[in-house]
């Protein structure tokens, strides 16, 4: 196999296949290689699908994407051992024409996705691992598969292999992630029929609800639980930073099972049936944790750039934004007749840094490190604000000034006045 | 306990018999050198299990592909980690 393509994408999840899609859609001869048995075999997430990124590649995806539930109701719950504390926003607004974000399953929507790549003219193979990038000097020029006379040519090789990102690991590019800057998160997916489904979230139709979770399940550890309503299935997880499941010796899976069997959690997933255990990193290094997007002849976007918004649970809209951002400046190039080198694929860093992506993700460059300093906002916090609405709420004769006493003074004999101060402080600098 | 089994049982995997894609390179390191042995509690699908003897086994039929072994063997790199075969290994119905 000797061709020569004008672009090769290595993998097709969110972002490979907005890279595929943008590339044949202009008419590139593009190349696309997943290592899975089909597109979305390999692929792990919540999920929930941002429709915005999607619709600026395909506008009319609504048309016949495999899509969940649209979410009408979001829930933040904070979490003690046996109570919560959270707020809910639901609105008929989000029943709109065109809602703004969805429950998927990656599986079915990534095939879906990948069918719309092909149709753009591009040619996908699966069951296909890339081993890594053949390089002329500093120059990516093409890549090298397990198949048989697996070397295969490209002008541009477009990295979406993943957060595990090993190709550009193995050319130099980037080194190991580390522990303190990648979730590990574990989930499983419940199945019960579409009607318990509805009436136990008070939902009609397709419409969902999202419950993102934080406090006593993560044992005190830097992270959250989700859980999602899908059309015949309930899908929820837990993740913490690697490093921290590594200092705590505690295994996720054990996480998982705590969650299932919170007061708060276990009667939503009562009667259903577990078809599926998946775990996955996720990159939560942020800004500052963002490696080299592009060289000679290479572009990396997606999960494998670390391109994910920890704080607003954002991954897949920034892998496909990325993906397609790095397809247009193929595309530009190709148009003036430009090689691809680094000089010239800088304009794939200038796009990224003027889109949401990076300016988001300039926004939170300080909160990974707060965090990691900080461990009581997933600790301390949530036991208190649970155990202050206890006090509140329970009719016990005591006056409600006292109350408001005892809570104060928990507060206080927990955080002290100047830890108070001082943790509204961080967080306003980590978020502003 | 948690039978991790039992939620292993659930899933499709297409096994590449005879080529494990990950292995432990010097599994002498575990047993001198690891003090935390980590990969045996946070690995999300069990896969590395220690005796009595301290020593540390991987089997990776039951692997999701994940990589946090290979991530959190930071302090002695003894993970040789890569992906399966084109098509073998853990095969998601839902992802």
């Amino acid at each position: 196999m000797a061709e020569k393509f004008d672009a090769i994408v290595v993998g097709a999840g969110p972002a490979g296949n907005a890279a595929a899609y943008t590339m044949a859609k202009a008419g590139l001869s593009v190349l696309q290689l997943e290592r899975g048995e089909t597109p979305g075999t390999k692929n792990v997430q919540g999920a929930i699908l941002y429709a915005d990124a999607l619709e600026r590649i395909i506008p009319d995806f609504r048309d016949d994407a495999p899509l969940e539930r649209h979410v009408i109701e979001q829930r933040m719950w904070v979490l003690d051992e046996k109570s919560f504390i959270g707020t809910n926003y639901r609105s008929d607004a989000f029943n709109s024409d065109q809602p703004n974000r969805y429950t998927i399953l990656r599986a079915p929507f990534d095939k879906w996705f990948s069918g719309k790549v092909k149709e753009a003219g591009a040619l996908v193979i699966c069951e296909t691992t890339v081993t890594e990038l053949i390089q002329e000097g500093k120059k990516v020029i093409g890549v090298r598969t397990d198949r048989e006379g697996g070397d295969i040519y490209a002008d541009v090789v477009i990295l979406a292999d993943g957060v595990n990102s090993l190709l550009a690991k193995k050319a130099g590019f980037h080194g190991e992630l580390e522990a303190k800057n990648v979730a590990l998160a574990v989930k499983e997916i419940h199945f019960l029929p579409e009607e318990v489904v509805q009436s136990r979230f008070n939902i009609k139709g397709n419409e969902g609800v999202v419950i993102e979770i934080a406090g006593a399940v993560t044992h005190g550890m830097v992270g959250t639980a989700f859980l999602y309503t899908n059309k015949e299935s309930i899908t929820l997880g837990i993740g913490c930073l690697l490093s921290d499941f590594k200092k705590a010796g505690i295994a996720p899976y054990t996480l998982l099972e705590e969650l299932k069997a919170h007061p708060a959690i276990a009667p939503l997933i009562e009667g259903g049936e577990m078809k599926e255990y998946a775990a996955h990193l996720i990159p939560e290094g942020g800004y500052k944790a963002v490696p080299t997007l592009y060289g000679e002849g290479w572009m990396i976007a997606g999960d494998s750039a670390g391109l994910v918004n920890a704080v607003h649970r954002e991954g897949s809209n920034l892998a496909m934004t990325s993906g397609r951002l790095a397809a247009e400046t193929v595309i530009a190039l190709k148009e003036r007749e430009l090689a691809c080198t680094a000089l010239h694929l800088a304009r794939y860093k200038t796009a990224l840094d003027d889109s949401f992506v990076m300016k988001d993700l300039r926004k939170y460059k300080e909160l990974p490190d707060i965090l990691h300093g900080n461990p009581h906002f997933f600790s301390v916090y949530p036991q208190l604000l649970n155990r202050a609405a206890h006090t509140m709420l329970m009719v016990d004769g005591q006056d409600k000034h006292s109350k408001e006493k005892t809570i104060r003074g928990s507060f206080v004999q927990q955080r002290s006045l100047w830890g108070l101060v001082g943790d509204a402080y961080r967080m306003w600098r980590a978020t502003r | 306990m948690i039978k991790i089994e039992e939620k292993l049982f659930q899933n499709r995997y297409r096994v590449d018999e005879g080529r494990p894609h990950i292995q432990i390179s010097n599994p002498q390191v575990c047993v001198d050198d690891c003090k935390t042995q980590s990969c045996t509690f946070v690995c999300p699908a069990g896969c590395y299990v220690v005796d009595e003897k301290h020593e540390v086994t991987l089997t990776t039929d039951g692997c999701l592909e994940c990589g946090t072994c290979r991530v959190i063997c930071s302090e002695h790199h003894n993970v040789d980690w890569s992906y399966p075969r084109g098509g073998h290994g853990i095969l998601f119905k839902f992802g």
